[in-house]
């Protein structure tokens, strides 16, 4: 197995002196991408301001390429390492091209002037993100969206092997979260680096680490694989959600359900259901859903937001659930059907259908 | 890009070479172009007036407007903040307290300081001023507050010195009076070579810090990712600027608004903010700005002077607020 190219050993980090988490332990490996989670103000950001040096260790050592960081001077760290904070940057009259230059500081002479190679660089750093058409602009004029990738090619233009960012989509809209983080991914491929993140987005986060490192409290609560760590009970423990649920299987979070008696029955199925699920629950309509078989992918949201959901387990036949949910329908006012054309094996709904009041 | 440079750094020498010949040629005695040049090169035929006076006060207006700028734009960069200047942060009137209580007890007691004694006590006055701002901007981030808390010191100092002065005695006051205001006139030889030992090697040195500044214009997280030492920076940042500054006040007073003003007119000139680019042009700049500052401080209401403070009020503080209005409307 490889080697990590950063690592932990058993970290204390805070402020002034003061640890507030303890123990951390993480490593991450070339070509792989770690992500720290966890709530608001748990010290994510804490934690990745004292992997890069911005804050002094309280306690433990970081490993970086095998060599303890705190003996690497700041100029061979730079080498090795470039970031992508939070911070809010207001360089004056600068031109994207300009911001994106400073990556090549470590690498030009006394006076900062840059080569045609480093040129060369900066240029292609700009092509890689997609922001060569922005290289003119001045860079407090341009969108959210693409600051962030102007600052991703001025970390990719530092050519460290790891780069460090915290909570790089925060501000950006879901397209550009999902541009940014396929460049991200991609970089990884092509460049084998290491990249260490934290992310507000529990869906994306699940979808591009190779790690998951979970914060909480004082302490790493829990950390692994993205199979391992997006578990229903853990997240919504790590949470501590209690008004609503998070769907594993879809890395998504719903709603509070509308408990009580159901007033409406929705015959779902191939996830014609889910958008009508979502609109009673903002009606706050309590609900039954039926009959889905569990392997159905209606049935992660139906579950979440049905105050009763008729089931039968994945690859039975549904009628087994058809005299319950009969039962039910009894008693709803309103019957909601999104199936238009029932296969033959779907025939037990098809009775329900045409048994319901208020046909629609 | 470069083209820009090149003719806006042109502008600022033809300027230059203009107000140094200006500022040597008109004053209240007029000399032909003849006594001008044999004045110049020390012949025969020279004028002491030239020679003894306005030699010296053009080589102080043009080496001390170049230090205040830099010092300024140093400053600006430290606090990231346009509006921040050794006059508008009450650094200036630092130094001015120091001097002049230094000045008052020692001439009460018939000794002389040396330029260098004075030099000192400015850069003292200076970085206790500095060191009040900058536990003050902890607590104060807007633009405006600066500026303000900037003010007050500038009043302490001057009550300050104020109450120096009232037990000064008669003959000291004079001088400390023209003095406290800002002016470059009644300055030797002397004066200025020490002005130019200490000015020049700090600006030269200034300039070879282009490259760390220019990562501190990115903020100090990104300025310490790229490997930049970030408390020993700071540590030069304010060392230089207070040197600098430090030695226009103990020289020539303290001098309003140039500090502020010509860096902004320089990045504007020049539409960038690279230092390597802008400290050069402030030199020239400042040196241009108060040298075109003395010639009208001296030939405006001539024979009487005004404070050179005074004119470059007029100039610097209009646009002070016209860079704190743009922010406001910018956030």
């Amino acid at each position: 197995m490889e080697q990590s190219y950063l690592r932990t050993e058993k970290i204390s980090v805070g402020y002034r002196g003061e640890a507030l988490i303890r123990d951390i332990s993480l490593s991450v490996r070339r070509g792989e991408i770690l992500t720290l989670i966890g709530p608001n103000g748990a010290g994510k950001s804490t934690i990745l301001k004292s992997l890069i040096r911005q804050l002094k260790l309280v306690a433990g050592t970081v490993v970086l390429d095998g060599k303890n960081m705190d003996t690497l001077s700041e100029r061979e760290l730079s080498t090795h390492l470039s970031v992508l904070m939070t911070d809010r940057i207001r360089p004056e009259l600068m031109t994207c091209e300009d911001v994106v230059s400073t990556g090549r500081y470590p690498y030009t002479g006394r006076l900062g002037i840059l080569s045609d190679q480093d040129k060369a660089v900066v240029r292609s750093a700009m092509e890689r993100v997609h922001a060569l058409e922005l290289r003119d602009r001045d860079f407090l004029e341009i969108s959210d969206g693409q600051r962030q990738r102007v600052l991703l090619a001025r970390a990719i233009c530092q050519e460290p092997d790891i780069i460090v960012l915290d909570e790089p989509t925060s501000f950006l809209d879901i397209r550009h979260k999902l541009e940014l983080l396929t460049l991200l991914k991609e970089m990884v491929r092509q460049e084998n680096l290491a990249v260490i993140l934290s992310l507000h987005e529990l869906d994306l986060a699940q979808r591009i680490s190779d790690r998951v490192v979970c914060v909480k409290g004082d302490s790493i609560a829990l950390s692994g694989t993205p199979e391992e760590v997006f578990r229903d009970d853990y997240i919504r423990q790590l949470y501590g959600i209690t008004d609503g649920s998070y769907e594993s299987a879809y890395g998504t979070v719903e709603l509070e359900p509308c408990r009580g008696e159901p007033q409406v029955f929705v015959i779902g199925g191939g996830g014609k259901g889910i958008p009508v699920y979502r609109e009673l629950q903002r009606r706050g309509i309590p609900f039954a859903a039926g009959i889905l078989p569990e392997n159905d992918l209606d049935y992660p949201v139906a579950r979440a937001l049905a105050s009763r959901l008729i089931s039968v387990p994945a690859y039975h036949p549904l009628e087994e659930g058809l005299e319950e949910a009969r039962a039910v329908l009894s008693v709803c006012a309103e019957l909601r059907c999104c199936v238009e054309d029932f296969a033959p094996l779907n025939e037990a709904n098809r009775l329900l259908r045409d048994m319901g009041p208020g046909k629609r | 890009m470069s083209k820009r440079y090149t003719a806006a750094f042109s502008l600022l020498i033809v300027l230059l070479v203009l107000f140094m010949v200006l500022n040597v040629a008109i004053g209240s005695v007029s000399f032909t172009a003849q006594e001008l040049i044999d004045s110049l090169l020390f012949r025969p035929g020279g004028v002491a007036i030239i020679q003894k006076i306005r030699y010296p006060r053009m080589i102080s207006a043009l080496l001390m407007g170049g230090a205040l700028s830099v010092s300024g734009f140093l400053l600006q960069t430290f606090f990231g903040n346009p509006i921040a200047g050794p006059f508008t942060l009450g650094i200036s009137s630092g130094a001015k307290v120091v001097v002049s209580v230094l000045m008052v007890f020692s001439l009460s007691r018939g000794l002389h300081i040396s330029s260098g004694g004075m030099i000192l006590a400015a850069f003292v006055g200076s970085l206790l001023s500095m060191g009040v701002v900058m536990l003050l901007s902890r607590q104060v981030q807007r633009t405006s507050g600066l500026v303000v808390s900037g003010v007050m010191i500038g009043y302490i100092c001057s009550a300050i010195t104020d109450f120096v002065v009232t037990f000064a005695s008669d003959a000291n006051i004079v001088n400390l009076h023209n003095w406290s205001l800002g002016s470059f006139s009644g300055l030797y030889w002397e004066q200025v070579w020490v002005m130019t030992l200490v000015v020049l090697p700090v600006l030269l040195f200034t300039f070879f810090l282009s490259k760390p500044i220019s990562a501190y214009q990115m903020g100090e997280v990104y300025a310490q990712n790229m490997g930049v030492n970030i408390k020993v920076f700071r540590f030069l940042l304010i060392l230089l600027s207070s040197i600098l500054s430090g030695c226009v006040t103990a020289f020539a007073g303290p001098i309003s608004f140039v500090g502020v003003a010509v860096p902004h007119l320089m990045k504007g000139l020049f539409s960038t903010a690279k230092p390597i680019v802008i400290i050069p042009a402030c030199f020239l700049g400042g040196a241009v700005f108060c040298l075109g500052c003395d010639l009208l401080a001296r030939t405006c209401f001539a024979p009487t002077e005004l404070s050179i403070s005074s004119v470059t009020a007029v100039f610097g503080a209009p646009i002070v607020i016209s860079i704190m209005l743009r922010r406001r409307r910018g956030e």
